[in-house]
């Protein structure tokens, strides 16, 4: 079943990336060999990876994901990874649990099954280890020995840690404010973790000037010159989802949203198994989750825009702290494609969502988990998300990296180590 | 105006190979069309077929990004410097 077009006499023998077979512009179309690229030397516009699925069935190819590893590379035939990609030395995250959560569903008023896919169960405990380990195995292939990157602090972690384990040294770039649980699983692997004065797009400006300069032409930046193999990572996620739903499309799902990234990959996730007859073609919802403080997006699409005005982000959510998202627009383009919706919730309603997807359900999520989340209530609130189908809603990260977030929690009371001061505490 | 401008990678065919040229120009707009004076074609790419800044790329004059100034209208003070940068996802 051939999903993308098949390979052609552009397309590169060179390095093995499985059933990659080129890079391709999102925007006009312009193909070239695999590289380290990221930008169409035509208009700019982002370039991604083109496979060549032509040799697969889906039988076959649904024992084949059935019989491998219970991680991300069970779906290495679907991926930009060589074939053998497991037996290389990398973190090997993914196939965290889809979490059933009636105890949410029934807070919320969801009658038609409500799910948390916890991604907060990776090796560094966030999504990021799913896009690190493809971007590693493009770094492999093109012979860089430096992973780098521009991070809001899940990332960097991810990075160093992938580097630690694949014998990569590792130079990633941070915010200098970032949550300090963040800093130090970025520093704790052994990498350099450079704080920049500024914000994340800051940190990005930086990171695309140096990928341009002597020094740094010879690293694997992961979210930029290996960006397209990097973000491919994401659809691993829809296709767990999927799995995990016993081969199944799930009716609406809800996303957080940086650059937005995340979103089209898992779109392009549940395409892909569409065209490939994994899942039965049904009507899917995709739904966006942005904070208040920095919602680009969401302030686009209740505008009815279809061009993203960039915004100096204010936030708590600092991992979904991006005010120029570079994916906004195809991000815009998917919700209205698929009848979903991109909306946002103030800090307060995250620190909430978060108390209550703990208080119901025992996942303790960090703040993008609760923009999801609250997201989520405000969209059935609102009536616009349908409480009668089914619902995934995503957990990206662990809350332990933000703590700060939930400070004001704490101790019920303190008592003397007797019975009589328990129960005057009025526990008994 | 005299200022530097910094040019990515994907456009250094039409700089020769120079990540940095100087243009002249006192707004955006102008440096701009000064550097398609001396880089045939840099500007097709900078720019769509309605004049604007693709949405793909990001254009900084020091340290502020034009799309929270003025554009292309964005004056470029003497001695300033440009960066053309293409957008990147990040996170």
């Amino acid at each position: 079943m051939a999903v993308q077009t098949a390979a052609t006499s552009t397309d590169s023998a060179a390095v093995d990336l499985g059933p990659a077979a080129a890079l391709s512009c999102r925007e006009c179309g312009h193909r070239v060999p695999l590289g380290p690229l990221f930008a169409c030397e035509e208009c700019f516009g982002p370039l991604e990876i083109a496979y060549d699925f032509s040799s697969y069935g889906a039988d076959e190819l649904r024992k084949r994901i059935e019989a491998g590893p219970a991680n991300i590379w069970r779906y290495a035939p679907l991926l930009p990874v060589p074939a053998d990609v497991a037996d290389k030395p990398n973190l090997n995250p993914g196939w965290t649990p889809l979490v059933k959560a009636d105890n949410l569903a029934r807070e919320l008023g969801v009658t038609g099954g409500l799910y948390v896919k916890d991604d907060s169960g990776n090796p560094t405990h966030s999504f990021k280890d799913r896009v690190v380990a493809q971007a590693l195995e493009a770094a492999r292939a093109f012979g860089f020995t430096t992973l780098s990157c521009s991070s809001t602090g899940n990332l960097a972690g991810a990075v160093g840690a992938a580097a630690a384990r694949a014998g990569f040294r590792s130079c990633v770039f941070i915010p200098h404010d970032l949550e300090q649980g963040k800093v130090v699983m970025a520093a704790v692997y052994g990498g350099e973790l450079v704080g920049i004065e500024g914000n994340y797009d800051d940190v990005n400006r930086f990171c695309s000037e140096l990928i341009g300069d002597p020094a740094g032409e010879g690293w694997g930046f992961v979210n930029v010159n290996l960006r397209p193999y990097y973000a491919e990572g994401s659809k691993t996620l829809a296709y767990e989802v999927c799995e995990q739903l016993g081969w199944r499309l799930p009716d609406q799902i809800v996303v957080p949203i940086a650059s937005g990234s995340q979103l089209t990959k898992i779109d392009k996730g549940l395409q892909e198994l569409i065209a490939l007859g994994l899942v039965e073609d049904r009507p899917y919802k995709i739904f966006g989750a942005q904070a208040a403080g920095c919602s680009p997006v969401s302030t686009a699409f209740k505008a009815g825009h279809d061009v993203v005005r960039p915004q100096k982000p204010d936030t708590i959510a600092k991992s979904l702290a991006i005010g120029n998202p570079a994916d906004g627009p195809y991000v815009l383009d998917i919700a209205r494609r698929t009848g979903g919706a991109v909306e946002d919730v103030t800090d307060e309603q995250v620190v909430d969502a978060i108390k209550l997807l703990a208080r119901t359900e025992g996942v303790f999520a960090e703040t993008a988990g609760g923009v999801t989340v609250g997201v989520t209530r405000k969209l059935i609130e609102n009536g616009v998300l349908d409480p009668a189908r089914t619902t995934v809603v995503l957990n990206t990260g662990d809350g332990l990296k933000t703590l700060d977030a939930v400070a004001g929690t704490g101790l019920t009371a303190t008592i003397r180590p007797n019975l009589d001061s328990f129960r005057e505490a009025g526990l008994a | 105006m005299s200022v530097t401008v910094r040019i990515p990678t994907i456009l250094r065919t039409y700089t020769k190979g120079r990540a940095e040229v100087a243009a002249e120009g006192g707004t955006l707009a102008e440096v701009i069309a000064d550097l398609e004076k001396n880089h045939t074609g840099i500007s097709a790419r900078v720019l769509d077929d309605q004049g604007k800044l693709r949405r793909f790329v990001n254009v900084y004059v020091n340290d502020d990004d034009v799309r929270f100034e003025q554009g292309l209208q964005t004056p470029t003070p003497e001695g300033a410097g440009v960066s053309i940068i293409p957008a990147v996802a990040g996170g």
